[in-house]
C-alpha cells in the first residue's frame, strides 16, 4: 500500500483575541512551478539555493510599462537601470524590447558598451564620475547627466581640452511634498541652485544642453510627487526655452516606482496598494501635457524605472535546513537563503510560499536564513504552512537589487537561472566557487608556509 | 507519557482543558498521535505505526514527535506519571 | 404582496466594548419593511459575539484578514457565494473598506453589490489628508500639520496655541500641554505606529455625531445627529440622544452635497465656545450607534441596501428627537461545541 504523504504533528492553542485591525495572517497557495518548470526539478538541475528570472514577466511588465506612457505621451524612451540588475542576459531582454541604459558608475558604463549599447544611447547618472569616467562618456558621445558643481568645471574643461561639445543634462532636486527630500543629488530648484547651472552652461558655450532630470525617491507610493517634479522640469525647460531660445530635447524622470512588494510596517499588502504604470503615467504625462509646451517642442519622456519592471520577475528559491523552537516555544525554521542574498527582506515583508503541497495546517514561523548571525531574518514572524526539512520554498519579488547588492559572505553566491518564453531554464549566472574568491586574492610569500 | 485524563479531544482534533478552560487545535496526524498516546502506545510503537504509514523516515518523525509532545508538555497537557496532576 | 428575500453579509460583528457597527446594522436590517433579509455573518475571529447570536445571524463564516490581500478575499468571498447566494455585503472595519472598494467591479460580476465611498473619497478623508479636505470642501477642521522629523516641532510654536494633540497615523493620540511632552509623544506614538505624526490644534468643547446616508449624487438620503451622553473610557458612546440641531443637519449636506459622499458615515464634531462646529474625523462607514438612526424613524441600513440595489431611494426627512439609546452588556451562554465549530472549521 502506498505510504500516505507525511506533515509533522501540531498543536495550536486558541488564543481569543478579538480582531485588532492590524493583526496578521497570510493565507497561501503552493508555488510548484515557475513558468511551467517545476521548483524541484530546477533546485535538483542548478542547486539550492537559486535566483530564477522569468524572462515572460520582464517582457510583460516593460511592455505594460511602455504602453501606460506611449497611449499617454508621443514620445517616450526607456532606459534600463543597471544597478538594480545589471546581468547582462537580463539588461539585453530591455534593450531587445528598445530600452537605452542608465548607469551610475565607470564600471556600469562598461558593463553597457560591452553588452553591445550604442554610447549615444548611453545616460550617465551619479555623484561619482572620475575624469577618466567623464573622458569615456565623452568619447562615446553619452548624455552626461550632471550632479554638482565640481563635475559642471571638470566637465567645462574637457570639453576644451577634446575640442568637443559633451551633451549634458543636470539633476535637479525638489520638494515634491514628500519625505523624504532626495536633496543631496544634483542642484535644488527652490533656491535657485538648478537655474543658476543652466545659466552658467548655457552662458560657457562649451557644453550642449539637452535635457533635465529628476529622481525624487524611491519606493514612491504617491504619485501626485512625480506630477509636481514634471511640472518643475517643465518650468524650467520653458524657462531656457524663453531666456536662450534653446529648446530642451528631453525631460527624464528617473526611475522610483514602486514593485508590489510590502514595506515592513504597511498594513495592506504591496499588491493591493502600489499605484499601477499606469497610475504613474497619467501623474507624468498630464503635468507635462498641460505644461506651456508648443507641439513642436515638446520634449521626450525619459523614463528610468528599474524595480517596477523587475522586481516581479525574479524568483529565489531555497531549502529548509531545519525547525527548531525557540526558548518561549515559538516555531523558527531555518533556510538556506540569507539576508547575504535576499538585502530587501531589511526593508520588505516579501510573500514567502511553499514549493509543494500542504493543508490548512499553519504556524507562526520566524524565517532564518542560514548565517551564524542574529540578523539573518528573512521574515520575523510569518504564518507558514507545515514545512518539513529538505522542502522548498519561493521567495516572490526578488528581482530588483538583490542580484546586484548581494554579498559574498560566509557562503557564495548561487547561479541565477533566466527561464525563457518557451519555458526553457538558462544559467545566465554560474555559481560562483573558491576560484571566484581564492582567484582575486594574493598571499605574500612569507605567509605561505605554517605549520599547526 | 499519558494525555491528563479530564482533557477532551474530539475527532475533528479539537482539545479543550476544563481545569484552565484553555482550547486548542490539533491536525489530522496529531490527533492520530494523540490517540496513540491515549490506548497506551510508546513512543517507538508510534514511531513504528507512523512510519509504516506515512512518507517519513524515523529520524525526522523521532524529531518531530519529540517536537509534539514537548509541545504537550509546555501546554500542560501530559503527565508523566500516573497520578493525576492539575 | 410578499416582499422579496435579500441574502446580506455584514461585517464587524464584534459587538464589544469597542464595538463593530454590524449587530446594530443587523438589526436595522431584520427590522426593514421593504424586503426579508437573511443575514450571513462574516467574522475574522472566532469570538466575534455577533456569530452566536444565532436570532440575528442564520450562518457565519470566518474571512481573512485584509493583509491577506484582496485575491485571498475574493476566493473566500466566491466560496461563500456558492452556498449563500449573497446580494449584497456590508462591510463595517475602516481596515477592510480598502479592499473591498478595490474588488468592487469583480463582486458586481458575481451578483453582488456594496455601497461604499470611491477611493478618492476614502483616501482624502483620511486623518493624514483632513485639514487639506477642511480647506477643499470649506469645513471647518482643527488646525493640523503633518510632521516627519522631530526638529520640526520646534516650528510647532510659531503656528499653534499648546495644548495640542498628537496622533499617530492609525492610532493613538495624546495631548501635549508643551514642547517636550509633544516631544516625547512624538516618540512613543512613531515608535508604535510608525511616521508621520500629525499636530492638531486642541478644541475644547462638547462632542456632537452625526451619522447619515449619501446617494453619490449629492444627495442626502438619510441624516441623525446626536449628542453622546455616557463616553467609556476608550471614548465610545453608551449613550446619547437624538437632537434637533439645524446647524448639524446643514454642515452634513453640505458634506453630501460638495463631496458627493456615496455611502453610510459618520462625522466626528466638536461645537467649541464660539458655538461653532469643528469636523475632527470622518468615519467612511455607519457608526456602532447605528440603531439609534433606525429608532427614530431612519432606517439608514435599509436604505443602503436598497441603494446597493440600485433602487429609487426617497429621502428621509424627519425623525424623532430627544430618543435615547442606552447600550447594555448581554451575556450568552454558548456551549463549547459551537466555538469548537467555529474554531476548526470556519464555519457556524
Amino acid at each position: 500500500m502506498e505510504k500516505l504523504r507525511y506533515e509533522r504533528p501540531i498543536i495550536r492553542r486558541l488564543d481569543s483575541e478579538m480582531p485588532n485591525k492590524f493583526g496578521m495572517r497570510t493565507d497561501y497557495r503552493p508555488t510548484t512551478q515557475i513558468e511551467g518548470v517545476a521548483v524541484k526539478t530546477l533546485i535538483e538541475e542548478f542547486g539550492s539555493p537559486l535566483f530564477v528570472i522569468s524572462e515572460k514577466v520582464l517582457r510583460s511588465q516593460y511592455r505594460k510599462a511602455r504602453k501606460a506612457f506611449t497611449t499617454r505621451y508621443p514620445k517616450v524612451q526607456f532606459a534600463w537601470s543597471y544597478k538594480t540588475n545589471y546581468i547582462s542576459a537580463v539588461c539585453n531582454v530591455f534593450h531587445q524590447e528598445g530600452s537605452w541604459a542608465e548607469v551610475v558608475s565607470g564600471f556600469e558604463f562598461q558593463k553597457a558598451l560591452g553588452n553591445g549599447v550604442e554610447g549615444s544611447k548611453i545616460i550617465f547618472n551619479g555623484p561619482d564620475k572620475s575624469e577618466e569616467d567623464l573622458e569615456m562618456a565623452i568619447k562615446h558621445n553619452s548624455l552626461i547627466h550632471i550632479d554638482h558643481l565640481d563635475e559642471l568645471y571638470t566637465l567645462t574643461e574637457l570639453a576644451d581640452r577634446h575640442k568637443t561639445k559633451p551633451r549634458v543634462a543636470i539633476r535637479v532636486n525638489m520638494d515634491t511634498g514628500v519625505y523624504p527630500m532626495w536633496d543631496r543629488f544634483g542642484f535644488n530648484y527652490e533656491n535657485g541652485q538648478a537655474w543658476d547651472a543652466l545659466n552658467k552652461i548655457m552662458h560657457s558655450g562649451k557644453l550642449e544642453l539637452v535635457g533635465l532630470h529628476c529622481h525624487i525617491g524611491t519606493f514612491m507610493l504617491s504619485t501626485q510627487a512625480y506630477a509636481v517634479a514634471a511640472g518643475k522640469l517643465a518650468e524650467l525647460a520653458i524657462g531656457v526655452q524663453r531666456k536662450f531660445n534653446h529648446t530642451i530635447k528631453y525631460i527624464d524622470m528617473g526611475g522610483g516606482f514602486t514593485s508590489k512588494n510590502t514595506l515592513k510596517g504597511a498594513y495592506l499588502p504591496g499588491s493591493d496598494t502600489n499605484p499601477s504604470f499606469d497610475d504613474y503615467a497619467e501623474a507624468i504625462t498630464t503635468a507635462l501635457l498641460n505644461a506651456d509646451f508648443t507641439a513642436e517642442y515638446l520634449p521626450t519622456l525619459i523614463l528610468e524605472t528599474g524595480r517596477a519592471l523587475v522586481d516581479e520577475a525574479g524568483y529565489v528559491l531555497g531549502t529548509v535546513i531545519s525547525n527548531k523552537r525557540s526558548s518561549k516555544g515559538k516555531r523558527i525554521t531555518i533556510v538556506d537563503i540569507g539576508v547575504n542574498l535576499m538585502f530587501t527582506s531589511f526593508w520588505y515583508d516579501h510573500k514567502v510560499t511553499p514549493a509543494q503541497e500542504f493543508t490548512q495546517y499553519a504556524e507562526d514561523t520566524t524565517l532564518n536564513g542560514p548565517l551564524c548571525m542574529n540578523i539573518d531574518v528573512i521574515r520575523e514572524s510569518v504564518s507558514l504552512p507545515l514545512l518539513n526539512k529538505g522542502d522548498n520554498i519561493v521567495v516572490h519579488s526578488v528581482g530588483a537589487y538583490n542580484m546586484t547588492q548581494w554579498m559574498q559572505f560566509i557562503t557564495l553566491r548561487p547561479a541565477v537561472v533566466m527561464i525563457d518564453v518557451d519555458g526553457k531554464p538558462h544559467i545566465i549566472r554560474e555559481k560562483e566557487n573558491l576560484n571566484t574568491v581564492n582567484g582575486q586574492e594574493r598571499i605574500p610569500i612569507h605567509l605561505n608556509r605554517f605549520e599547526l | 507519557m499519558r494525555i491528563k485524563k479530564n482533557i477532551a479531544i474530539s475527532e475533528s482534533g479539537f482539545m479543550f482543558n476544563p481545569i484552565t478552560g484553555e482550547s486548542f487545535t490539533v491536525n489530522p496526524i496529531g490527533t492520530e498521535i494523540l490517540q496513540m498516546i491515549n490506548d497506551g502506545f510508546e513512543s517507538d510503537q508510534i514511531i513504528e505505526a507512523i512510519c509504516n504509514k506515512y512518507q517519513v523516515d524515523q529520524h525526522t518523525f523521532d524529531k518531530d514527535l519529540t517536537d509534539f509532545t514537548g509541545m504537550l508538555d509546555h501546554h500542560h497537557l501530559s503527565q508523566h506519571h500516573d497520578k493525576e496532576e492539575a | 404582496m410578499t416582499r422579496k428575500k435579500l441574502n446580506i453579509a455584514v461585517t464587524g460583528l464584534n459587538a464589544i466594548d469597542s464595538p463593530g457597527p454590524g449587530v446594530a446594522v443587523i438589526r436595522g436590517l431584520l427590522e426593514a419593511k421593504s424586503f426579508d433579509a437573511n443575514i450571513v455573518g462574516l467574522a475574522y475571529e472566532s469570538l466575534e459575539p455577533g456569530i452566536y447570536m444565532h436570532n440575528l445571524v442564520s450562518k457565519t463564516y470566518q474571512v481573512p484578514y485584509p493583509s491577506a490581500g484582496v485575491d485571498v478575499l475574493l476566493d473566500r468571498l466566491q466560496f461563500i457565494h456558492q452556498k449563500e447566494h449573497l446580494d449584497v455585503i456590508i462591510p463595517n472595519f475602516d481596515a477592510e473598506l480598502y479592499s473591498y472598494i478595490k474588488i468592487e467591479g469583480e463582486l458586481n460580476a458575481m451578483g453582488i453589490h456594496i455601497f461604499l465611498p470611491t477611493m478618492t473619497q476614502l483616501e482624502e478623508r483620511h486623518k493624514i489628508n483632513l485639514f487639506d479636505f477642511g480647506k477643499k470642501y470649506a469645513i471647518k477642521v482643527p488646525k493640523s500639520k503633518v510632521i516627519y522629523e522631530i526638529s520640526d516641532i520646534y516650528d510647532l510654536q510659531k503656528e499653534f496655541e499648546m495644548p495640542v494633540v498628537v496622533k499617530g497615523k492609525f492610532y493613538d493620540a495624546g495631548i501635549a500641554s508643551n514642547i517636550d511632552q509633544v516631544k516625547s509623544l512624538f516618540k512613543k506614538i512613531s515608535a508604535k505606529w510608525g511616521l508621520p505624526i500629525i499636530i492638531q490644534e486642541f478644541v475644547q468643547g462638547t462632542e456632537f455625531n452625526i451619522t447619515g446616508l449619501g446617494d453619490g449624487k449629492g444627495n442626502t438620503i438619510a441624516a441623525v445627529p446626536m449628542r453622546k451622553q455616557y463616553i467609556t473610557d476608550k471614548g465610545k458612546a453608551w449613550g446619547g440622544i437624538s437632537i434637533a440641531d439645524q446647524t448639524m443637519l446643514d454642515l452634513t449636506n453640505h458634506f453630501i452635497g460638495s463631496t458627493k459622499w456615496r455611502g453610510g458615515f459618520e462625522l466626528e464634531l466638536m461645537k467649541d465656545k464660539n458655538n461653532e462646529f469643528n469636523l475632527l474625523e470622518i468615519n467612511p462607514r455607519m457608526p456602532a450607534w447605528i440603531y439609534l438612526a433606525v429608532g427614530v424613524g431612519q432606517n439608514i441600513p435599509e436604505a443602503l441596501v436598497r441603494m446597493a440595489l440600485g433602487e429609487e431611494v426617497t429621502p428621509y426627512t424627519t425623525y424623532d428627537i430627544g430618543k435615547m439609546f442606552i447600550r447594555y452588556a448581554w451575556d450568552m451562554i454558548v456551549d463549547i461545541s459551537e466555538f469548537q465549530k467555529i474554531s476548526t472549521s470556519g464555519e457556524l
